[in-house]
């Protein structure tokens, strides 16, 4: 099949929207919130203009929205839904269960504070509460990104030896209202890439009755929870399989890790989501000046690519983690990860956390060259948790 | 006998109907129903009141209990209108089953 991109101006939301268009899910079930909300919107005009066959469900709440996508992909559907912090958190029973029944559902999170204060900007705490769910999170740092993820994410997702559900995240406003040139591949091409869902005890097939979600206790939970784990192990040979794959029919190319300019760099910094690009353009700027520095984009957060960690980040001088969310009482989630996957390397970089941009601060670049400079003045001490862009 | 997380089903489904029969929920039980049958009058109150159907009868005579199922709730020994019916605590057993 030939490939003819169109490439378009969208917002964020839009580019998420236009992939679930072309994905075309049987059910989808969604809840408006700020900054979320345009995703569903664009799709409920997809549903009204008879453009997509789904069956859309406007639900009163998103414990409702997610209960209702969890009973959609036990009956055999493929069922999707978004949101964005506060909705998430409402979610968060059912978003537990949605693992642990290893249902393929397929969320863009739209990044946002977790209240209170009440905020609407971008922060990381909204996934960063979900991270021992049992879902995939990957992070988008570009809307073309957000929208290959919400493709390459069914896939995943669904795959017989993973059968667990996918976040994809993208930051609030900075991607879901922000427009970036994107590229659209071909409807038939997604649809192909995607396939039929093959669903997994389908409460449909009434030739073959079932029971899901029946009382686990002492007996058997534990089994179950060690399946969940041997899941996510197994995203990490699945998930190269499909990004080769994705690479090969639509020509862009996306791995656990993302290095950028790291082949001599002495000075890495770490970072999830659309920060990456400001980090870039100031490594672009350092090497001009002749510093050896680079950086390190986390496509996927859960589950952890230590592996991959710890082959590009041992013997480098540093490595500078940035956090969008706090942990607080104890160290910051990304830095935390980082850390640990450094403990057993041979030669083990010094370290620096820095936690910047919560309920959508600013994050500039002389933020971030700030950070570097630590780093190549040797100014880095690994038990300390510093700030970019707080008034101190 | 109990299974490795290799040999069940993912998400904890049960793959087949009707496998609630094969849970014998009278492993729960901490008092024994023991019937003195030299009492009972075959009235059938317990039959009627057992909220597991652990009343054996057969022709309207009353057999006795089904342990598999007998959780020990008592109600057939608190309906009894002859005290036919005794509770005896589980421990009392542990020894003769090993």
């Amino acid at each position: 099949m030939e490939r003819v991109v169109e490439r378009v101006a969208v917002t964020g939301a839009e580019a998420v929207a236009n992939a679930m268009r072309q994905i075309e899910p049987d059910v989808v079930a969604a809840y408006p919130i700020t900054p979320q909300t345009p995703i569903v919107e664009y799709f409920a005009r997809f549903v009204a203009d008879g453009v997509v066959r789904t069956e859309m469900i406007p639900v009163e709440s998103e414990h409702s929205a997610m209960s209702a996508v969890v009973g959609a992909a036990a009956a055999g559907a493929r069922a999707m839904t978004a949101t964005s912090a506060n909705g998430l958190a409402l979610m968060h029973e059912i978003v537990y269960i949605a693992a642990s029944y290893r249902l393929p559902i397929v969320m863009p999170v739209v990044n946002r504070a977790l209240s209170g204060p009440i905020n609407i900007h971008c922060d990381h705490s909204d996934a960063m509460a979900e991270r021992d769910s049992g879902w995939i999170q990957l992070f988008a740092e570009t809307n073309q990104e957000a929208y290959d993820f919400t493709i390459l994410a069914v896939r995943l997702a669904e795959h017989e030896d993973v059968r667990l559900p996918v976040m994809v995240n993208l930051d609030g406003f900075i991607l879901s209202h922000g427009v970036e040139p994107v590229e659209f591949y071909p409807d038939e091409l997604v649809k192909k890439f995607v396939g039929e869902l093959k669903p997994m005890y389908p409460l449909l097939d009434t030739e073959h009755p079932v029971t899901w979600g029946p009382l686990d206790l002492y007996d058997y939970y534990f089994e179950h929870k060690r399946q969940q784990i041997e899941a996510m192990e197994n995203v990490k040979k699945v998930f190269p399989e499909i990004a080769k794959e994705f690479e090969e029919t639509f020509g862009r190319k996306y791995w656990f890790v993302e290095p950028y300019r790291m082949e001599d760099a002495e000075h890495v910094m770490v970072a999830l989501g659309s920060t990456n690009s400001t980090i870039k353009y100031v490594v672009d700027e350092l090497r001009e000046e002749g510093y050896k520095v680079g950086s390190l984009k986390i496509w996927m957060f859960r589950p952890f690519p230590k592996e991959q960690l710890q082959e590009l980040l041992n013997g480098r001088k540093s490595v500078v983690v940035l956090d969008r969310a706090v942990s607080f009482g104890a160290e910051a989630p990304l830095y935390e990860a980082v850390k640990s996957a450094l403990y057993e390397v041979a030669a083990r970089p010094m370290l620096g956390s820095y936690v910047y941009g919560l309920g959508g601060r600013d994050i500039k670049p002389e933020h971030i060259r700030k950070a570097f400079e630590d780093a190549i003045n040797g100014n880095l001490i690994a038990d300390e948790q510093r700030y970019l862009g707080l008034r101190e | 006998s109990l299974k490795s997380w290799k040999e069940i089903p993912i998400g904890g489904v049960i793959d087949k109907p009707g496998t609630a029969r094969e849970y014998k929920t009278g492993a729960w039980r901490v008092m024994r129903p023991i019937l003195h049958k030299e009492k009972c009058i075959d009235c059938m109150f317990c039959w009627l009141y057992c909220p597991d159907q652990a009343i054996i009868q057969e022709g309207g005579i009353m057999k006795g209990f089904n342990y598999d199922y007998c959780k020990g709730c008592g109600l057939c020994a608190n309906v009894c209108p002859k005290q036919a019916i005794e509770m005896r605590p589980e421990t009392e057993f542990l020894s003769e089953e090993g």
